[in-house]
């Protein structure tokens, strides 16, 4: 009997070295409705804005599957679950018993119930193969309007600007990034790529999708009454938990698929990995799902460590972490970015508008829980350490973190010394 | 596995680890040459030394057993050798898209501007003691299993 993942996203990938890290032989069978190997899923906005071609999106070495003694069935989808018989059904009829399950299925994109979304020329972007429909699509047609600020909107306006097409984004929120940043890292990014003649719409929202007798689509039409003129349109504004497996098998769920430290669901020898698990926040006590993709892979790993081991391996928590460029202009973000007036925080912000650097930290109970970097990210890392560690911060140290100057000398002794030189053997 | 381990005690911040790093990770592998790559290449040393008044220590990738830099690589291009415990990079697959810098807790990831790629600690592929190592004055520095 093998173990069964359920998705081939990098949550999978992370459970299958996690397995491996335990136990070497037993068989793991990966059921994919995708049709390519793993691939790098953000890479598909390089791949689309030609910085890479196809050979470079995969995510581990063509022998990866045979090497770790993976079978991959691809093009399958998973039709039910019984989690008393420990079997699988897939939608061909094929009953396959299973050791531990992983339920790695991440999330589909969220379609509004938008007047004239139903017909042709919409599109979201989240896989290779809206990469490629997208490519094909930019040489036929000439404007596009992306209908959300976040990041996935934001990659794709950039992308298709690469290919030469007139871009509009539409952000209902005030600013673009606004959620995973802030809305000054969010207007400096707007900046940048208003620069490069993406047009950005703030403060409205698409209200309908206007199409010809035929159904072509030739524009939108905006809350504050104004036309938008495009050939198609591209609804980036979330992602959903693929929940319906789990929920027909009567799994817990709430937002995602409900696990504990170990990203155990409510089913014995179930587990839930990445964008559709709501697991333990390493800084909000509470449980949520953090879709992004470092926490996929790590929640995959401590999954598959888990469902090989008799011994648990908790999950540290999951931490919201994201690091992107614009044009070159980088930026980070990490942690509890947007705090509350009432939520007692201390925050910090330099802003250098000339150089378009800034720089935001969040301090709370002499701790660091987040930051936001833009324009220069080099120290990123020495900053998440003492978010991650949870290190505690004395005046002298938090001046200096403010500084910009953020150093592992600066952790109290006894974490340096445990972390980096433990003692001899 | 062997590691490379500073001693903040008896490192005097003389930054030979760096220029010894420079040159073993050149084109050129000499030491005045590797000094000009650094305009043209953007190459860099994959350590650095921290100071604190009178404490120094220089700090590179600690090839953690599980590290956040492979979690968070996008690409592919960081990867975990499971044979030698190395956590290995793959030059060709980066993007450069800053990920594993900010995800690495230990600020041991570093950028290489002008390629659009990261540096980071390889502890000398295919040489015996990792340069930084063989170049410490003061034994600040070792190569060693803990």
């Amino acid at each position: 009997m093998s173990y069964v993942i359920v998705g081939n996203g990098v949550a999978s990938v992370g459970a299958i070295e996690g397995i491996r890290k335990v136990d070497t032989t037993t068989p793991i069978l990966v059921i994919s409705e995708e049709d390519t190997p793993t691939y790098g899923r953000p890479l598909i906005s390089y791949f689309l804005a030609g910085k890479i071609g196809l050979e470079r999106v995969n995510l581990r070495p063509d022998e990866f599957y045979v090497k770790n003694n993976v079978e991959v069935k691809l093009n399958t989808r998973v039709a039910a679950i019984d989690k008393a018989a420990k079997t699988i059904t897939t939608e061909a009829g094929e009953q396959i018993e299973y050791k531990q399950l992983l339920l790695a299925t991440g999330g589909v994109p969220f379609m509004p119930p938008l007047k004239g979304i139903e017909g042709s020329g919409v599109y979201n972007f989240t896989t290779l193969n809206h990469a490629h429909m997208l490519l094909e699509l930019s040489k036929k047609i000439h404007r596009v309007v992306v209908i959300g600020g976040g990041l996935i909107g934001l990659k794709a306006a950039e992308a298709l600007r690469y290919n030469g097409l007139s871009t509009a984004i539409v952000e209902l929120g005030s600013r673009v990034l606004s959620a995973a940043f802030d809305d000054v890292a969010g207007g400096l990014v707007a900046q940048r790529l208003e620069e490069k003649g993406i047009a950005i719409r703030c403060g409205t929202t698409v209200e309908e999708i206007l199409r010809t007798e035929q159904g072509e689509v030739i524009g939108v039409r905006l809350a504050n009454g104004q036309k938008l003129a495009c050939e198609a349109v591209v609804v980036a504004i979330g992602v959903v938990p693929s929940l319906t497996l789990a929920k027909d098998a009567g799994i817990a769920v709430n937002r995602g698929i409900k696990v504990d430290d170990n990203m155990c669901s409510s089913a014995d020898g179930v587990y839930a990995a990445g964008d559709v698990a709501e697991a333990p926040d390493m800084i909000a006590q509470e449980a949520r799902v953090t879709p992004i993709w470092p926490n996929a892979f790590s929640q995959g790993y401590h999954a598959g460590l888990n469902m090989a081991s008799e011994d648990a391996s908790p999950h540290p928590g999951g931490l919201p972490m994201n690091a992107i460029s614009f044009y070159g202009l980088p930026t980070a973000s990490l942690g509890h970015v947007n705090p509350a007036e009432d939520e007692g925080c201390e925050v910090f912000t330099e802003l250098d508008e000339e150089n378009g650097t800034y720089r935001k930290l969040i301090f709370r109970d002499e701790k660091l829980i987040g930051y936001v970097l833009v324009g220069e990210v080099d120290f990123a890392g020495l900053y998440t350490g003492f978010v991650r560690f949870g290190l505690d911060i004395t005046p002298d140290v938090k001046d200096e973190l403010i500084a910009g100057q953020p150093s592992a000398l600066l952790w109290p002794e006894e974490e340096f010394d445990t972390k980096w030189t433990p003692a001899a053997e | 596995m062997r590691r490379v381990y500073p001693n903040k005690d008896v490192c005097i911040g003389c930054h030979i680890c760096e220029v010894a790093c420079l040159t073993a990770h050149s084109a050129s592998q000499d030491v005045v040459i590797a000094a000009n790559e650094k305009a043209v290449t953007g190459l860099q040393p994959c350590k650095a030394v921290y100071d604190k008044g009178q404490i120094s220590v220089a700090l590179s990738c600690r090839h953690c057993d599980s590290p956040s830099c492979v979690s968070a690589c996008i690409s592919g291009a960081l990867y975990k050798d499971q044979e030698t415990g190395r956590t290995c990079y793959n030059e060709e697959q980066c993007v450069g898209c800053w990920s594993c810098l900010m995800a690495c807790p230990y600020g041991a990831v570093r950028r290489n501007v002008t390629k659009g790629k990261i540096i980071k600690c390889d502890l000398c592929e295919g040489r015996d003691m990792p340069a930084c190592v063989e170049a410490c004055p003061n034994g600040a520095l070792v190569f060693e299993s803990r």
